[in-house]
């Protein structure tokens, strides 16, 4: 039980943004590892800055280090200039909190928020010292666990790991500590692995792919089906049903050295059910919980307090659409601490003029930009994904954007999207150029950007069965607009490396087979993709072409309704039929309403869960058309149950957790 | 009411940089509720000036910052106890005083620094008697992107070797780690200054300096008073334990 610090620090001089190894952050715990304590490694597979802020991650670390039973350390993917130095000098991938070496853990669990950081998790298993294939992990080795928004199709990763975790992780990381703790105490014979997993298997929410057996016809995927009949043969994911009844963090970190997101964050909500269907966040964490408006002040305030920052976020999918949030907004701003009244930033504005509003208020000081997400060039392509913004919503948010003191907006924007022609593509700019003449109204200095992102679809949406564009398509589109945008006076365009999407699209559809693409990617050099100057399409494309892999097949096919697909096994609760529905809908152009404000249309999250949406008000939030398109003005007359109090919550494992 | 502080950085949080530094004070001094004025503008900031930048992965007991109060404290040595809880590991309050308003600003009072180097190198001694007797020492360093050849020689205004038991300012930390030769080394701020990097550079001609420089502190900052050297606020040892 030795520290590496001691190796580590002569070699921290040496490397670029050393702060990021050192930990000492305000909030991080001091834990005391021990017989019969349950050791987690929660590990983020990019460098420091961008992990940090992980506010899942730093969830579960404050809840495990709490209980009796466990402790949890944090790592985060050392920087190719340290990585260097470590294997030069057999350094093993250690925790920031007290530079432990990972193979004195029970559990390397990684937070996957995007697929491009696969290869960062071979590398990191790598760099532990364990064999980056599950198979050939022995006894003293510890599990290799995945959660996160990418795990729900963990396939193209099922080689590499012993398990992953669909959806919430607060309850479920104490039922899986248990199992590993009876585990350790049985001293890990030769031989238990297999035991220990299975017995993983049993837990809702926990999918090991070593217990399934997958079928091929060719190309295709046949059928995906348990290898024993104890392990079950749909894995569905985990949700929490009162977000109330977590209140995390409590001691949020605050970093020594910049980070991505570097102010203090509260989550006001989770689960988004405007039902844009290229979302995958958004179908993947419904239904809607929101955290009671009370809860939300106190964390602020206490968070501020404990870490010293004067600006806080409030985060969700979609913040104006908490019930609570002007009275919350109004609550914080004129509150002036001794050192100025804290900023408070909205992230994921809607596009309406209510949030500008909300935007106004919360601004401090300069108004430098705004951004808003329109995704689609037309109001016909806005249906087909159902962002069902209307042009009048976009320019009278950004009227009244320009109208309160800001002068450049950002607007994003998807190409590749289902149905899309020219015409939507080049209704991008029309859009934009809109926005400037509003703006020109009110300074000269308006600008408006516009950033193209490639679409890939994902799994668990309705998009699933699309065929993504491929490359040559994608820089054509990207084309169309910069040209347009070239003859717009005062819009700019920013677009995505199409390679990069491409790359993208071979893991996030993917099945087992795409694994050893991956580890051949890994092999070749290829960690940190997520970067533009280590990303290289041909690694990817050697891969495919080694492994006799069709880039066809996994990214541009469309697919039809027999398709099974890579996790026809795993459910984020959706029904498959409604998926299929959904996205016959989007190709008819039909729009689908929020089902938060009008009746459930049983998408199958709630029906399936015996869950509700929790919001604290019936009545839709004000202002407009709320970027949905719907009349809600009789929103408060559609019969919303408010759950009472939840009964779904693991009672066990709540207090183990809070003891 | 401005006030002068001194603190130490000692430890893990040597490698947090400049910026860094910038950003923890003025998360402590809110967490302190110091109240501390802020300047008029778009985007208003806390009233404070930072002395000397320390380089990252240089440990100090004497770090300057200057902090103007929007109320008068009369108690400062409640003021040092409210700071002390809130820094970080490693980071203490080590000096304070009242200072005027119309004292020079700390990067343009402080012409000398004082440092204490564990150097890991052959016959450092050696190089420091030929470095002490020589009348021109030429290094090759960057500034602004620049590279230059300077004659860093009348810039070193002391230079000598010194053991652990005569340096009773040395931290706990430093006696059973820092490998290497000590030497300490008082060296001009003034125009270019001189780094502590380029003087193991001139010890160890040829070298990369962070392979030879297992630890630098920097005990001692003087401004000029009178034409004589003075400290800017006395060091004092630091009195945390600070996390290895
Ligand atoms: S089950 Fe009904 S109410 Fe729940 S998220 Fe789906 S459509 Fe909405």
């Amino acid at each position: 039980m030795s520290s590496l610090w001691s190796r580590l620090e002569p070699l921290l001089a040496r490397v670029r943004k050393p702060a990021r190894y050192i930990g000492c952050e305000d909030g991080a715990a001091s834990p005391q590892h021990g017989h019969g304590k349950v050791a987690w490694l929660l590990a983020y597979p990019d460098v420091y800055e961008v992990g940090l802020p992980n506010q899942g991650l730093q969830i579960l670390y404050e809840i495990l280090n709490e209980r009796p039973d466990a402790v949890a350390e944090r790592s985060y993917a050392p920087w190719v200039d340290l990585e260097k130095l470590m294997r030069e000098r057999g350094i093993p991938l250690f925790s920031v909190d007290t530079h432990r070496s990972a193979d004195e853990f029970d559990i390397l669990a990684f937070n996957l928020s995007a697929e491009l950081v696969y290869t960062n998790v071979l590398n990191m298993v790598d760099l532990a010292g364990f064999p980056v294939r599950a198979d050939q992990r022995r006894p003293e080795h510890p599990l290799v666990i995945i959660g996160g928004h990418a795990a729900f199709n963990p396939e193209p990763m099922a080689d590499f790991i012993d398990c992953a975790v669909l959806g919430e992780g607060e309850e479920v990381i104490g039922e899986i500590t248990d199992v590993v703790r009876e585990w350790k105490s049985s001293g890990r014979t030769e031989g238990s692995r297999s035991a220990v997993l299975r017995r993983l298997a049993q837990i809702p929410g926990v999918y090991v792919p070593s217990m399934y057996d997958v079928e091929y016809d060719g190309d295709r995927v046949v059928g995906i089906t348990p290898a024993y009949p104890d392990v079950p043969e749909l894995v569905t994911k985990r949700t929490v049903s009162d977000l109330g009844q977590w209140q995390y963090p409590k001691r949020p970190l605050a970093p020594l050295t910049e980070v991505v997101h570097d102010r203090l964050a509260v989550e006001v909500f989770r689960g988004c059910t405007r039902g844009c269907r290229f979302c995958q966040a958004g179908m993947i964490t419904r239904p809607v919980r929101e955290r009671p408006a009370e809860q939300v002040r106190t964390m602020i305030t206490e968070g501020l307090k404990r870490t010293g920052y004067n600006e806080v976020s409030l985060t969700s999918l979609s913040t104006a659409d908490f019930s609570g949030i002007e009275s919350v907004v109004t609550s914080i701003v004129p509150d002036p601490t001794a050192c100025g009244a804290p900023t408070v930033s909205l992230p994921s504005l809607r596009v309406d003029a209510f949030t500008v509003g909300l935007a106004a208020k919360v601004a401090s000081g300069r108004r430098s930009g705004l951004t808003f997400a329109p995704e689609a060039g037309t109001w016909r392509l806005r249906t087909v994904i159902n962002k069902l913004i209307t042009e009048d919503d976009l320019y009278g948010a950004v009227e009244s954007a320009f109208s309160s003191g800001w002068s450049r907006m950002k607007l994003y924007f998807l190409t590749g999207l289902p149905t899309e022609t020219d015409v939507d593509t080049e209704g991008i700019v029309d859009l934009a150029a809109g926005c400037v003449s509003i703006g020109k109204k009110h300074t000269n200095r308006a600008s408006v950007t516009v950033s193209v992102g490639g679409f890939v679809p994902k799994a668990h949406t309705p998009f699933q069965w699309f065929g993504q564009n491929g490359v040559p398509e994608l820089r054509r589109k990207i084309g169309l607009v910069r040209e347009a945008a070239s003859k717009a006076k005062g819009v700019q365009v920013k677009w995505h490396d199409p390679a990069a999407t491409l790359a993208e699209g071979i893991a996030s559809r993917g099945d087992r087979r795409v694994g050893a693409v991956i580890e051949r990617v890994w092999r070749a050099g290829g960690t940190f993709q997520e970067w533009s100057e280590f990303f290289d399409l041909d690694r990817w494309l050697d891969a495919m072409a080694a492994e006799g892999l069709s880039v066809d097949w996994y990214v541009t096919r469309h697919r039809d309704e027999n398709e099974v697909f890579p996790w026809h096994h795993l459910s984020a609760g959706l029904h498959h039929d409604f998926l299929w529905q959904d996205w016959r809908s989007a190709l008819a152009e039909a729009g689908l309403e929020d089902c938060r404000w009008t009746p459930c249309y049983d998408c199958g999250v709630c029906t399936g869960d015996g869950l509700e949406h929790i919001v604290a008000s019936p009545v839709a939030p004000a202002g407009g058309s709320q970027g949905t398109g719907q009349n809600l003005t009789f929103g408060g007359s559609v019969p919303i149950t408010l759950r009472p109090k939840p009964s779904l919550v693991n009672h066990d494992v709540v207090s183990a957790g809070r003891g | 009411m401005k006030v002068r502080v001194s603190y130490s950085k000692l430890g893990k949080i040597r490698f947090t940089g400049h910026r860094d530094v910038a950003r923890i004070w003025e998360r402590t001094l809110r967490k302190a509720e110091v109240p501390v004025a802020m300047s008029t503008g778009f985007t208003p900031r806390l009233k404070m000036a930072f002395g000397l930048a320390l380089p990252t992965g240089a440990e100090s007991l004497v770090e300057l910052l200057d902090v103007t109060l929007a109320d008068d404290v009369d108690d400062l040595e409640s003021l040092v106890r409210r700071l002390d809880e809130s820094l970080p590991v490693g980071m203490a309050v080590t000096g304070i005083r009242e200072c005027g308003p119309s004292e020079v600003s700390l990067q343009e009072d402080v012409v000398a620094t004082t440092w204490v180097m564990a150097i890991d190198a052959a016959d450092v001694s050696g190089n420091i008697d030929r470095l002490n007797a020589a009348c021109e020492v030429w290094v090759d360093r960057e500034r602004k992107g620049e590279s230059r050849r300077d004659d860093i020689r009348s810039g070193i205004l002391g230079l000598r070797t010194i053991s652990t038991e005569t340096s009773e300012l040395l931290p706990p930390l430093w006696l059973g780690e820092s490998s290497g030769v000590l030497i300490e080394a008082t060296l001009t701020t003034a125009g270019r200054g001189i780094r502590p990097t380029e003087l193991v550079e001139a010890l160890v001609p040829g070298c990369e300096p962070w392979n030879h420089l297992t630890r630098v502190l920097r005990i001692n900052q003087m401004i000029e008073r009178d034409g004589e050297h003075v400290d800017v606020l006395s060091a004092r040892p630091a009195h945390t334990e600070v996390g290895a």
